[in-house]
C-alpha cells in the first residue's frame, strides 16, 4: 500500500519535476519566466497532436520539446532582445499558451493516445537498480519519462556546479555586467537557457497528455505550472532539491485519496492545504538560515542593458 | 524602433490569441436583432463534460433560432463573473445564461443592476423579477446508471470519483447508490472526494486509489474523463457523466447520465423574443428529456438494457420516485420513514448532506 502510494507520488511529481528544472535553468540565466503553465500546455498539445497523427513516440517527444522552446522563444525575444518586463511577458505567454493549446486541441478532444505509443511509454523495471528493496519499486519500476526526469536533474546539476559553461551561466544570472566584462556572450547564454528551460516545460506538459492522462482534454495541466514556479523557490534553485520537492508535492497532491476510507482522523481540507503549508515552512526555514545558496540569482527579473554598466 | 517591434509582437500575440479562441461570436446570415444571448462558462467548451453539454445546447439553440451569441469560457466562480456578465451586457446581450453554481451571487447582483436583462442561472436557488434558476433531476439518470453498475460489478464494490461534498453531488451519489442496491443489495459504493471539478490527472489518481481498494466499476461526478482512463487501463468498467465518453475509454465505458439543454434554451430565448418570458424556476427531468442516459454500449452486462428500460418506465409513470423511504444513512440512522417521499425542497435544499446506506465514505 505504502509502496504503491510512493510510486504513484513519483508519477504525479514527474510533470512538476520537468517544469521545475526548466524554470530553474531559465531563472539561473536571470530570466523570470512565469509562462510555465503556457509552455506546458503548448508541449502537451503539440506532443499529443504529433503522437496521434504520426504514431511515432520520439516525434511526439520532439514536438513537445520544440513547442515548449517555441513558447520560450516568444518570451526570450520580448525580454532579452527587446528588454520588455519579464513578469508581464511571462503572464502573457501563459495566456497565449492556453489559447494555443485550446485552438490546436479543438479537433483532438476525446481522442486517446494510440496503443503503440502507450506501449512505448509503459513502465518497465530499470535493470539492476530495480532490485533495491522498496526504492527499486518506488523509483525504478516506472516509465521512461520518469527515468528521463532523473537524468535531466543529474545532468543539469553537474552542468551547473561542475562545468565551466555552468559557471558562466550562473555568472550571467548573478551579475551580467561582470560576466559580460569577462567575455561571456550574455545574449547567447540567456537565449539558449531560456529556450532549453521552455523545452523542459514542454516535456513536462507532454507527460500529462501522453502518459498520465493518455487522452486529450483542454487545460490538462490544471495549474501545475504555477506549482512548478513555487517549487523553484522551494528547491532554492537547486536541481537535486527539485527532485525531492517535485515528488513531495506530487505525493501531497494525491495523499488525500489514500487517506479517505482508511478512517485516519484528519480533515480532507487540511490535506488539501499541505503543499502550501510546506512551502511556507520551507520559506521560513530557508530565510532564517540566510545561507547564500538559498537566495535567488541576483540578476533575476532585471533586463540587462550593456550601456548601463 | 525596438519599442515599436515590441508593441507589434504583443499585438500579434493578442491577435493570435483571438484566433486561438476562434468562434467566440457567430453571425448567422438571417439573425434576429432583438436578442443577443450570452453564455458564461466555468470551464472550456473542450472539456468533453459539463461546459461541453451547455455549449451543445447553445449550438442547438443557434441552429433553431438564428440569434447572435457571445460566450466566455473558463470564468472563475468569483467576482470576475460579475465583470464578465456586465461586459456581455455592454456588448448588447439581453439574455445571459450563467452556467455554474458559484456564479449565483454575482448573477443576482448583475440582475439587480440591469432590470432589462434576463439572467438565467444554472444549478442555484436564487431568483428575482429578471433572474431565474434552472436545473434538472439528474438523479433520475444517475439512478438508472446505478442499475447498470450494480449488475456489472463482480467484486460488489463500485468506485465513485466525486468533486465536492455539496448537495448536488451528494444527491447524485445517493441516487446512484440506490440504483445499484435496487438490483444488487450486496454492493457498496466507495466514494473519493477530489475537491476539484477539472483536473484530469488528479481525478484519474482518485480512480486509481479506488481501484487499489478492489473496485471493478468506476463512476464519477467530475467534468473530465480522467476517471475513465484509469478504468480503461485496469481493464475494468466505467460510467461517465455529461457526455458520451465511449471514445475515451472504448473497452471500459458503459454509459453516462447526460444533459440536453438545447430544447430548454430554445424555449427561453423564444419566450424573450415573443415577450412572454417570466421568471420561473425550471427543473428538467427524464420526461422532458433534459436529463437522459446514453444508450448502453456492448460493455454493459446482459439484461441491463431491459432493467434500465423498466426502471425508466417506472420513473416516468411516477411509480418510482427514487428517494422514497425507508431510507437509512450510512451510519444506520433512519432518515426517511417508510412510505414517505422526500420533497423537492428536501432534495434540492442544503440539508441533504447525508449519504445513504451502502456508500462507504463520509461528508465533512
Amino acid at each position: 500500500m505504502t509502496v504503491s502510494f510512493l510510486a504513484a507520488a513519483v508519477v504525479a511529481g514527474t510533470p512538476l519535476l520537468f517544469a521545475t528544472l526548466g524554470e530553474i535553468i531559465t531563472e539561473k540565466a536571470g530570466n523570470l519566466n512565469l509562462g510555465v503553465e503556457g509552455m506546458m500546455l503548448m508541449g502537451a498539445v503539440s506532443g499529443f497532436y504529433v503522437g496521434v497523427t504520426t504514431n511515432q513516440p520520439l516525434l511526439a517527444l520532439a514536438a513537445a520539446f520544440l513547442a515548449g522552446a517555441g513558447g520560450a522563444l516568444i518570451f526570450a525575444v520580448l525580454t532579452i532582445s527587446l528588454r520588455a518586463n519579464q513578469v508581464v511577458s511571462g503572464l502573457a505567454l501563459t495566456i497565449f499558451g492556453t489559447g494555443f493549446s485550446g485552438f490546436i486541441g479543438q479537433k483532438l478532444i476525446g481522442q486517446v493516445v494510440p496503443n503503440n505509443l502507450k506501449a512505448f511509454f509503459k513502465p518497465f523495471p530499470f535493470p539492476l537498480l530495480n532490485r533495491i528493496p522498496i526504492l527499486g519499486e518506488v523509483l525504478f519500476s516506472q516509465d521512461m519519462f520518469v527515468y528521463l526526469g532523473y537524468a535531466a536533474a543529474i545532468v543539469i546539476g553537474v552542468y551547473l556546479y561542475k562545468t565551466r559553461l555552468g559557471m558562466n551561466l550562473r555568472a550571467v544570472g548573478e551579475n551580467p555586467a561582470a560576466a559580460d566584462a569577462a567575455g561571456i556572450n550574455i545574449t547567447l547564454n540567456k537565449y539558449l537557457h531560456v529556450l532549453l528551460g521552455g523545452a523542459l516545460c514542454g516535456l513536462g506538459g507532454a507527460y500529462l497528455s501522453l502518459v498520465y492522462v493518455p487522452a486529450w482534454q483542454e487545460n490538462v495541466i490544471a495549474g501545475r505550472g504555477w506549482i512548478a514556479v513555487a517549487l523553484v523557490i522551494f528547491a532554492a534553485w537547486n536541481p537535486y532539491k527539485a527532485v525531492i520537492g517535485a515528488f513531495l508535492f506530487g505525493g501531497l497532491d494525491i495523499i488525500g485519496f489514500r487517506i479517505q476510507g482508511t478512517g485516519f482522523p484528519v480533515s480532507l481540507y487540511f490535506v488539501d492545504m499541505l503543499p502550501y503549508l510546506a512551502t511556507i515552512v520551507i520559506l521560513v526555514i530557508t530565510s532564517m538560515k540566510k545561507s547564500r545558496e538559498n537566495v535567488p540569482p541576483k540578476g533575476l527579473g532585471v533586463s540587462y542593458f550593456r550601456e548601463e554598466r | 524602433m525596438k519599442k515599436m517591434l515590441c508593441l507589434f509582437l504583443v499585438v500579434m500575440m493578442v491577435a493570435l490569441l483571438g484566433t486561438g479562441c476562434g468562434g467566440q461570436e457567430s453571425t448567422p446570415a438571417e439573425q434576429d436583432s432583438t436578442v443577443k444571448v450570452g453564455f458564461v462558462y466555468v470551464g472550456p467548451v473542450g472539456d468533453g463534460g459539463w461546459t461541453d453539454a451547455h455549449n451543445e445546447g447553445k449550438l442547438y439553440m443557434e441552429e433553431q433560432l438564428q440569434v447572435e451569441t457571445v460566450i466566455k469560457e473558463n470564468v472563475p466562480e468569483g467576482p470576475e463573473c460579475e465583470k464578465v456578465i456586465n461586459d456581455m451586457i455592454d456588448q448588447g446581450c439581453n439574455i445571459i445564461f450563467a452556467t455554474s453554481f458559484g456564479f449565483m451571487d454575482y448573477a443576482e447582483k448583475a440582475a439587480n443592476n440591469h432590470p432589462d436583462v434576463k439572467i438565467l442561472h444554472c444549478s442555484g436557488y436564487k431568483s428575482s423579477e429578471n433572474m431565474n434558476n434552472y436545473f434538472g433531476r439528474m438523479y433520475e439518470s444517475r439512478y438508472l446508471s446505478g442499475i447498470v453498475a450494480g449488475m456489472r460489478t463482480e467484486a460488489n464494490k463500485i468506485g465513485y470519483v466525486a468533486a465536492y461534498e455539496i448537495p448536488e453531488v451528494i444527491r447524485g451519489l445517493n441516487a446512484f447508490t440506490l440504483g445499484v442496491r435496487s438490483v444488487n443489495p450486496e454492493a457498496v459504493v466507495k466514494v473519493k472526494w477530489t475537491h476539484t471539478w477539472y483536473d484530469p490527472a488528479k481525478e484519474k489518481e482518485a480512480a486509481k486509489a479506488l481501484l487499489a481498494e478492489g473496485v471493478d466499476v468506476i463512476a464519477q461526478h467530475q467534468d473530465t474523463t480522467g476517471p475513465q482512463q484509469a478504468a480503461e487501463e485496469s481493464g475494468v468498467w466505467s460510467i461517465g457523466y455529461n457526455t458520451d465518453m465511449s471514445e475515451s475509454a472504448p473497452t471500459a465505458y458503459m454509459t453516462s447520465p447526460i444533459w440536453h439543454w438545447g430544447p430548454y434554451y430554445v424555449s427561453q430565448v423564444k419566450a424573450v423574443m415573443d415577450g412572454t418570458w417570466k421568471s420561473e424556476a425550471f427543473l428538467g427531468n427524464l420526461k422532458d428529456g433534459t436529463v437522459d442516459l446514453v444508450p448502453l454500449t456492448e460493455n454493459a452486462p446482459e439484461g441491463a438494457q431491459e432493467a434500465v428500460e423498466k426502471a425508466k418506465a417506472e420513473i416516468l409513470s411516477g411509480e418510482n420516485k427514487i428517494f422514497t423511504g425507508p431510507l437509512k444513512d450510512n451510519t444506520g440512522e433512519l432518515r426517511v420513514k417508510e412510505g414517505i417521499t422526500m420533497t423537492d425542497e428536501e432534495l434540492f435544499g442544503t440539508e441533504f448532506m447525508w449519504l445513504v446506506e451502502g456508500v462507504e465514505g463520509k461528508v465533512e
